[in-house]
């Protein structure tokens, strides 16, 4: 199989992922976004993986599952806490680190 | 010249600087505690000093002469590599009579100063003061080397700075105090720059060595170190063009005055040219130089002298003027060395005498210093007047008092180096008996024209004293050197001697200056006694004019050297502030303008971020794709 295919698949997940982050406002779905952009690139590492016969990019996308798990565990709680004081999980919402 | 180690009594010789040393630090450390008996300390110490140095003169007359130079090291004070300079204090026949002169002087105005300063409260600070002068001035005359000598000059300047602005609560004494010191500086860059010079020709600073090869230098050597010291001289000595601070000096409590004038300070600048006597005689334009300054000196000193109606300043004009006398005979080379030394014990003498006297007439006249609101006070102040008169008789020259041998002497030595120096010093001669008879006529004869509630009334004894004791000396002094002294062969060894023929017998000398004296006094006489002095003072001609103006030697000053420096500070000023400053600020302002735009991209809003991450990314992706075809 043309492994072309496997990269436009991550193309467009990875697109998808990037509009998602620019474009949403619910903190759930940005991260979700973020998500989908490091499946995407999971996606990569494990077809070329596949393609040059050795383990290098599975395991790399291992180690990327994790750090998102881990990622996930301290964003959700981050969310969780504004929520909490701002009754409110769009990401627009706390601007005030600015100039 | 052999150099004798310091042995028996001499080994004392330390003691004659750390006595008054010790009184000073410890009248100025302790305290108030000290209050009460810090003065009497303070005398005791100098007058200990000055028994001290009788004593060592007796064991020196006991020496053949030439041993009677005698050095002691106190300990190495500097060494670099071959460069060494001792803490040494060298005991000589020049030396010696500088210290009987500054510890007997220095012990009378001590004394005096108890009864002058009785009623100030800082009373021992000023004898505090005193005694680190009489210590400092003491070191000058005593060290070996030319370091240690600008150790003791410094000392000197310290002391005087503090001594002339003792009533600092006066501005005008804060005033002059800074104007001393500072115009001491100048002859201070001068000494230290002759030291600098000594050390790269000889490559040593001590008296020894300095003179032993001196011949072998080259004479343009020796005249620039020679011209250089006559700069810290005209300094110290107010000597012109430095003369200006000597007349300001006079804002210092009178004792002051007298231990500047007559012991210590001004007498530095004619030591040094006479220690250095071996360089002045190898450099012929530095001797000149010295005897031109020396006589437009004593001239400027005689003119002001003569318009002053302040006695203090009067007296102030009179000791630029004699002094000038010693510095000419000094630079009149061996034919006056001797004479210089011998009119500057006699001048201390009778200047101190002159000076305690009219501190006197100021302490029964409330402080009044304006000799147009004394007269007739010959009848209140019998031992002031009678004193005042014997330093009088001294300072105009009439025999047999103690100024008319010495100053007898430098005009005879000046009319052997030639008509127009000898004449010159003759016609200073006739001047000085007319300022000093103004001087008496104005204060001690005429009319009373006192302020309505003055009551002058004679000092305590422990002003007279000091008084009687000086004008014994101005007296018998000079006759006592002379004679029995012999002050000629006891300083040849020192300066030495030499006698040139003149055209003249001596006794044609004599009758010449005594004649023009006379006259000066008697014009003096007629125009102050004999006449009613008016107490507004007449508007006068130009010359008086520009004499009550010290010869505008401050306008001269302000013009030269203050007003052009005002302006290039002020110059400096404007470029650091405009310039350097507007750079720093400028290049400043512009980062803070640039910076409070560009923060602006901080929003706050995390997509934004996110947009110009994914830009970033592209952007770098592009490049990629582009560098790669």
């Amino acid at each position: 199989m043309d492994p072309m295919y496997y990269i436009y698949l991550a193309t467009l997940l990875f697109s998808i992922g990037a509009i998602g982050v620019l474009v949403r406002r619910n903190a759930i779905i940005v991260f979700m976004s973020v998500e989908l952009m490091l499946n995407a690139a999971n996606l990569v590492f494990v077809a070329f993986s596949r393609m040059n016969g050795n383990l290098d990019g599975q395991s790399v996308a291992f180690f990327v599952m994790v750090v998102a798990a881990a990622e996930v565990v301290v964003g959700l709680a981050i969310i969780v806490q504004v929520f909490r004081t701002r009754q409110s999980a769009s990401i627009d919402e706390p601007n005030l680190l600015k100039y | 010249m052999t150099v004798m180690p310091a042995e028996g009594l001499f080994s004392l010789m330390w003691l004659l600087i750390a006595l008054p040393l010790a009184g000073a630090a410890i009248l100025l450390l302790t305290g108030r505690r000290s209050n009460s008996w810090g003065p009497y300390l303070g005398v005791l110490t100098v007058c200990a000093s000055a028994i001290l140095g009788v004593l060592l003169l007796i064991q020196m007359m006991g020496l053949p002469t030439e041993e009677r130079t005698i050095a002691q090291v106190a300990y190495q004070w500097v060494f670099v590599g071959s460069f060494t300079v001792d803490l040494a204090f060298q005991l000589d026949q020049l030396s010696m009579v500088f210290i009987l002169l500054i510890t007997i002087v220095g012990s009378l105005i001590h004394i005096y100063s108890l009864g002058y300063m009785s009623h100030d409260p800082d009373k021992r600070k000023f004898f505090g003061y005193l005694n680190l002068f009489v210590a400092a001035m003491l070191l000058l005359v005593m060290a070996n080397n030319y370091l240690l000598l600008y150790v003791g000059w410094e000392g000197v300047g310290l002391a005087s700075y503090l001594l002339i602005g003792f009533w600092q609560h006066k501005r005008s004494a804060a005033a002059a105090a800074k104007k001393a010191f500072i115009i001491n500086r100048i002859g201070d860059v001068g000494l230290s720059l002759a030291i600098m010079l000594m050390f790269v020709t000889f490559g040593s600073v001590a008296f020894s060595d300095v003179f032993g090869s001196a011949t072998q230098a080259s004479e343009g050597t020796l005249t620039a170190i020679g011209l250089l010291l006559l700069l810290a001289a005209a300094g110290k000595s107010a000597q012109f063009p430095l003369q200006a601070w000597l007349l300001d000096a006079m804002e210092g409590p009178t004792p002051v005055s007298a231990l500047i004038h007559a012991a210590t300070m001004v007498t530095a600048g004619v030591y040094l040219i006479a220690r250095s006597n071996v360089i002045y005689n190898n450099a012929e334009w530095a001797a000149m130089a010295v005897i031109v300054v020396a006589l437009i000196t004593i001239f400027m000193g005689a003119i002001i002298g003569s318009a002053k109606d302040d006695i203090k300043k009067a007296l102030a004009g009179s000791t630029m003027s004699q002094i000038g006398y010693m510095m000419l005979a000094v630079g009149l080379g061996p034919i006056g060395y001797v004479f210089a030394i011998f009119h500057l014990l006699t001048h201390g003498v009778f200047k101190a005498g002159l000076f305690l006297g009219a501190g006197s007439v100021m302490h029964g006249m409330d402080d009044n210093v304006n000799m147009r609101r004394y007269g007739a006070l010959r009848s209140v102040m019998v031992v002031t007047f009678i004193t005042f008169m014997a330093g009088y008789l001294a300072i105009i020259g009439i025999p047999p008092f103690s100024g008319f041998w010495s100053k007898d002497e430098i005009v005879h030595a000046a009319f052997e180096r030639g008509w127009f120096i000898g004449g010159a010093t003759v016609l200073a001669a006739g001047i000085t008996g007319f300022y000093m008879t103004r001087m008496i006529a104005m204060t001690f004869f005429g009319k009373k024209r006192w302020e309505t509630d003055v009551h002058p009334h004679e000092s305590p004894a422990v002003m007279t004293i000091p008084l009687v004791i000086l004008a014994l000396g101005s007296t018998f002094m000079g006759m006592a050197l002379l004679f029995w002294g012999d002050i000629e062969s006891w300083l040849e060894p020192v300066v030495g001697y030499e006698s040139e023929p003149t055209p003249l017998p001596t006794s044609a000398y004599i009758g010449i200056t005594l004649t023009v004296v006379i006259v000066g006094a008697i014009i003096g006489w007629i125009s102050y006694a004999r006449r009613e002095v008016p107490i507004d003072a007449p508007q006068g001609n130009w010359l008086t004019r520009a004499a009550r103006k010290d010869l505008y030697g401050d306008a001269v000053n302000h013009a030269l050297v203050v007003a052009p420096t005002n302006y290039a500070a002020r110059a400096l000023v404007w470029f650091d502030s405009s310039i350097v400053d507007g750079c720093v600020n400028g290049s400043a302002a512009i980062v803070g303008g640039l910076s409070g735009r560009m923060r602006r991209t901080q929003s706050g809003f995390i997509r934004s971020y996110a947009l110009s991450m994914v830009g970033g990314a592209v952007l770098v992706l592009l490049a990629l794709v582009l560098v790669r075809i």
